[in-house]
């Protein structure tokens, strides 16, 4: 405390994290996409996913992140998870068939429904994580 | 023997709580909160519920210690000694007798009869454990699918009711975490908006009710601690 260093500058840090990173992602994109077959989902995999970048944004600094997800994507992302849920449920009513009636997508449909669904779920969840954080971070700056 | 084990977690889990109630160092405090939600992860796995445990893994132990680190670092990093109160606890322990009355009438861990094991989900669980057996063994044909019992054939029964049987639900769950994303947006980044973009459209809900602020002074004077853009610009580091 007594002398402030920076988290980017402890290169223990710095190197585990670096390696680290891509692992996390694609356990969370594995979690996303086996949730049909063992445990997970788009929440679990929403969170685990931007995990990952906050882990990157505790260690390199609020600016790293966003570059490469900008508050408005991310922002936009949110309301894009949520649209693709509702939307597939709009899907149904083309064939006169129930609000989120998977059996449209035809015979393997509710793997195709489920499928996107939980897309939009992951999509929604990361996100939104993500944007707490930033909020959070944001006043971090600020409170020097 | 999987009864000691949770008998030890929950050991861990009431102690742990102690221990939170306890601390006057708020950072020991976030991180035995990041402890508490592993070790409960952990019951749920003994439990079988892994698809909870997994959520309170990530959320729990992940998320929230990094919301609550974050908060510390707006605050200092311990409490203010503060007289023990009697209303308080009295009010705890009414919550407490109240959650072991209520307790009273549920049905001892584990048993079958429980009315959870009964009704719905029996019935969903034959339907689900039929159709993925048609669907990975197609040699071994028992019974051929009728209309009657359609089925999501999932192997995970989970993500088949949260997905399909209970898609409403979700459906309003990611509502909800969007809202609530949406809420924290509103709270803690409105007037970072206004520094960034000036004169951009949020600028109109800066608090003038006492003062109107000039055009070029962005931040209302009135709020203290509150820097002005250039501190936001040259002040980078994330954790102090």
């Amino acid at each position: 405390m007594k002398k402030p260093m920076r988290m980017r500058e402890i290169v223990v840090l710095r190197v585990v994290s670096r390696v680290l990173m891509p692992y996390i992602m694609l356990f969370g994109l594995y979690v996303q996409f086996h949730g049909d077959f063992g445990p997970g989902g788009g929440f679990q995999a929403g969170v685990i996913f931007s995990a990952a970048l906050i882990l990157y944004g505790i260690i390199f600094g609020l600016d790293a992140v966003q570059r490469v997800f900008t508050p408005f994507a991310v922002e936009l992302c949110m309301a894009l998870g949520l649209l693709l849920y509702a939307g597939t449920g709009l899907v149904s009513f083309y064939k006169n068939m129930n609000y989120l009636d998977y059996d449209v997508f035809g015979s393997h449909g509710q793997h195709y429904g489920i499928l996107l669904i939980e897309g939009g779920v992951g999509i929604t969840v990361a996100s939104t994580v993500l944007m707490i954080f930033y909020a959070f971070a944001g006043r971090w700056r600020v409170s020097q | 023997m999987p009864f000691p084990t949770e008998v030890f977690l929950f050991l861990v889990l009431i102690a742990t709580g102690f221990m939170v109630a306890r601390a006057t160092n708020l950072f020991a405090a976030a991180m035995l909160t990041g402890v508490f939600s592993l070790t409960s992860a952990c019951l749920f796995t003994v439990m079988d519920a892994v698809d909870v445990a997994f959520t309170e893994a990530a959320v729990g132990g992940g998320f929230s210690t990094v919301l609550f680190l974050g908060a510390l670092a707006l605050t200092s990093r311990t409490e203010k000694k503060q007289p023990a109160k009697l209303y308080p606890f009295i009010i705890v322990l009414l919550t407490g007798i109240a959650l072991i009355i209520g307790m009273i009438n549920l049905k001892p861990y584990g048993d079958h009869n429980a009315p959870i094991h009964n009704h719905v989900t029996e019935k969903i669980k034959q339907k689900e454990w039929a159709a993925v057996k048609r669907s990975t063994r197609p040699d071994r044909q028992t019974a051929t699918a009728t209309p009657h019992d359609k089925a999501v054939g999932l192997p995970n029964i989970v993500t088949s009711i949260l997905g399909s049987y209970r898609g409403y639900d979700t459906l309003g769950e990611t509502g909800v975490i969007f809202t609530a994303g949406v809420g924290v947006m509103l709270l803690l980044m409105g007037r970072r908006r206004d520094d960034e973009e000036p004169g951009g459209a949020g600028s109109s809900e800066a608090p003038s009710h006492d003062q109107e602020p000039a055009p070029d002074e962005l931040e209302p004077s009135g709020i203290a601690n509150e820097p002005t853009a250039a501190d936001v610009q040259t002040d980078e580091e994330p954790l102090s």
